[in-house]
């Protein structure tokens, strides 16, 4: 048995210090060894009990587990379930005291542990300078100097040169032949912002009403796309929360997606876990988290809702319809086309309706015994609208997330009182626009497909140079599931 | 109850300060506000559940009960038994721990006691500063050198 002990005294308030150590996720931020880290099964950081994921700039992967955490006396105590480092029976607790006479913090990090057989010295030296001096000396600099550090200074800079690659450029709106390559340059990132080499880049129908000028998100000429997964060539001064190597991937504004690098703001990028490679992430982001948010924020869906999903075949449709049934709902899927029954079936829809033959409503009253849904997700709009109202269940709510056949127009709220309805109509951008929102969005999300709860279906890959016909494809809905462009093939 | 806590940076080696401040007898050789001291009943310093005599150079005359004694955690924990201040149940800790990080030592002096509510302020401020805080200056003061 190794007893190992190192301490320092760093000079900062205890409370600055803890600030920094208390989230056990969030040694990826400060410590320089620690490449990327996440909380398994959705648990919080603070949750005693919850296991922290992560991976070594060195490439070695590692679990721990918290097994205390306590505010008043500063201290939190962890053990490492599986590493590929033999360190065995490891058990570690950091501790910070005041020290009264000089506003500063002692801070002590101790652990016992065993090791194979001749390997003693190599790893309690590994662990106590790699581990706990580097540590001490990263959030020193971090808390001492009064302001936070840039963690890209331990890392390689690829240099500030301009990058040169290729993009999709819209020159003006209109039809899928308006989507052309042309060559780009990705800037040296500025401060707050990333340099991507882009991997995967997911195409939405957003990208169809940019292109057509529908949305205004783009001024001609401009790059159309806002979700991507890839790595990271380098980062601007203060992006603590990724270095270059990484790989990230991201669903947001600005547009610029359909591009083989790029320069972004570096805050709603988030990094990626080895379990989920570009492609799934590139096909998944945007819709997974609108599905979290729908699903968990919106609404939360409980166990015994009814719940009504239209197109549940689609992108969207089918993740929500895969995590509804997780969460213990029954599903009614509602789509006109009848070969996308099946597939509705597939991701877990107990019933498909196809409202073209008899009215919505009836076939939603049948199924429920005449009690209609408690919950609706309604991307459809113009035409869907006056239905799903009348398909709720007495104080039922509406989530009219989208408007594909068109505006909506008035209604009168009066109305809903007919059955204490109610409705909401969330914009992505709300539940996603800060780091602080979509990180535990991300979590959850990547969660789910870990756990395979969610199952994320690419069913089409194009090159970059394709975006046009893949446009064409999702225009003409021949698609099933997610379309992914590739900038590499 | 009331609790006061103090701690300090003392720039030496935990074990050379342990070894002043270990004796239980040994308070008029590093405490500045201590005249002189003895253990009653011939008892050796280290004995757990010795007590000592003391009395502060403004006169006040205290005795304290050794409760627990660590070398290896280089902890001593002891009681009041008699004293001028107006504490009941009067449990201190004086307790050092090596920074490794230089080679140099944490050092923690608190206590737990009951007193009136009207004295409570004063005595926290008597005790940490006046007592525990000034120990600490002088140890300073001396590994300094």
């Amino acid at each position: 048995m190794i007893k190992l002990v190192r301490s320092t005294v760093i000079d900062a308030p205890i409370s600055a210090v803890w600030n920094v150590l208390r989230d056990f996720n969030d040694h990826d931020r400060w410590h320089p060894i620690v490449q990327s880290s996440r909380i398994e099964n959705r648990h919080h950081s603070d949750q005693v009990g919850a296991i922290r994921n992560f991976q070594l700039t060195s490439g070695e992967r590692v679990r721990e587990q918290l097994l205390e955490l306590s505010d008043r006396n500063h201290c939190f105590r962890y053990r490492i379930v599986d590493s590929d480092i033999p360190l065995q029976n490891y058990i570690a607790e950091v501790s910070l005291k005041p020290v009264t006479d000089g506003n500063c913090t002692f801070w002590s990090w101790s652990s016992q542990f065993e090791t194979p057989q001749g390997r003693e010295q190599e790893l309690a030296k590994l662990v106590a300078e790699n581990v706990y001096e580097a540590g001490f000396e990263a959030v020193r600099s971090r808390v001492e100097s009064g302001d936070r550090i840039n963690k890209s200074k331990f890392s390689k800079n690829s240099g500030s040169a301009t990058i040169k690659g290729s993009a999709v450029v819209i020159r003006r709106y209109g039809g899928a032949d308006v989507l052309k390559m042309e060559s780009c340059s990705a800037q040296a990132p500025a401060p707050g912002q990333i340099r991507i080499r882009q991997r995967a880049i997911g195409v939405n129908f957003i990208d169809v009403y940019c292109r057509t000028g529908l949305f205004k998100l783009i001024d001609p000429p401009g790059i159309p796309g806002m979700e991507a997964a890839g790595e990271v060539i380098d980062v601007g001064e203060g992006v603590e929360h990724l270095s270059p190597g990484q790989r990230v991937a991201y669903a947001c504004a600005p547009l610029g997606a359909y591009a083989t690098v790029r320069t972004m703001d570096a805050a709603l990028v988030v990094h990626l876990p080895d379990s989920i490679d570009d492609v799934t992430a590139a096909g998944s982001l945007l819709k997974g988290v609108t599905a979290e948010f729908l699903l968990h924020r919106v609404h939360p869906v409980s166990a015994g809702d009814t719940i009504l999903v239209y197109a549940p075949a689609g992108g969207l449709g089918s993740l929500l319809c895969q995590w509804a049934r997780q969460l213990g709902a029954t599903i009614i899927g509602a789509t006109t086309n009848h070969q996308k029954i099946q597939a509705a079936h597939a991701v877990g829809a107990h019933h498909v309706i196809t409202p073209d033959k008899s009215s919505l409503v009836e076939q939603v009253r049948e199924l429920t015994d005449g009690r209609g849904v408690d919950v609706i997700y309604d991307g459809v709009g113009r035409d869907s609208f006056a239905l799903s109202v009348d398909a709720l269940a007495d104080c039922g709510h509406l989530v009219s997330y989208g408007q594909a056949s068109g505006d909506i127009g008035s209604w009168d709220i009066g109305s809903l009182a007919a059955k204490s309805a109610s409705i909401s109509r969330p914009n992505y951008v709300h539940y996603t626009n800060t780091r602080e929102k979509i990180v535990p969005i991300v979590q959850r999300l990547f969660d789910a497909i870990e756990r395979d709860v969610l199952k994320v279906n690419v069913n089409h890959k194009y090159s970059l140079q394709q975006a046009a016909e893949a446009h064409q494809a999702l225009e003409e809905r021949q698609t099933t599931g997610s379309i992914v462009l590739l900038p590499d093939s | 109850m009331a609790k006061v806590y103090t701690s300090s940076i003392i720039n030496a080696p935990a074990a050379r300060v342990w070894n002043t401040i270990r004796d239980f007898n040994a308070l008029p050789v590093w405490h500045p506000l201590i005249a002189d001291s003895r253990i009653e009943g011939g008892d050796a310093s280290d004995k757990v559940g010795c007590v000592r005599a003391f009395r502060l150079k403004d006169g006040g005359f205290i005795r304290e009960r050794l409760l627990a004694l660590s070398d290896t955690d280089y902890c001593c924990i002891y009681s009041i038994l008699e004293s001028p201040m107006g504490v009941s149940d009067y449990v201190a800790t004086l307790k050092l721990t090596p920074i490794t990080d230089g080679d140099r030592t944490f050092a923690e002096w608190s206590a737990e006691f009951e007193c009136t509510a009207e004295s409570e302020s004063s005595l926290v401020e008597q005790i940490g500063q006046g007592v525990f805080q000034a120990g600490f200056d002088a140890l300073k003061q001396q590994f300094s050198i």
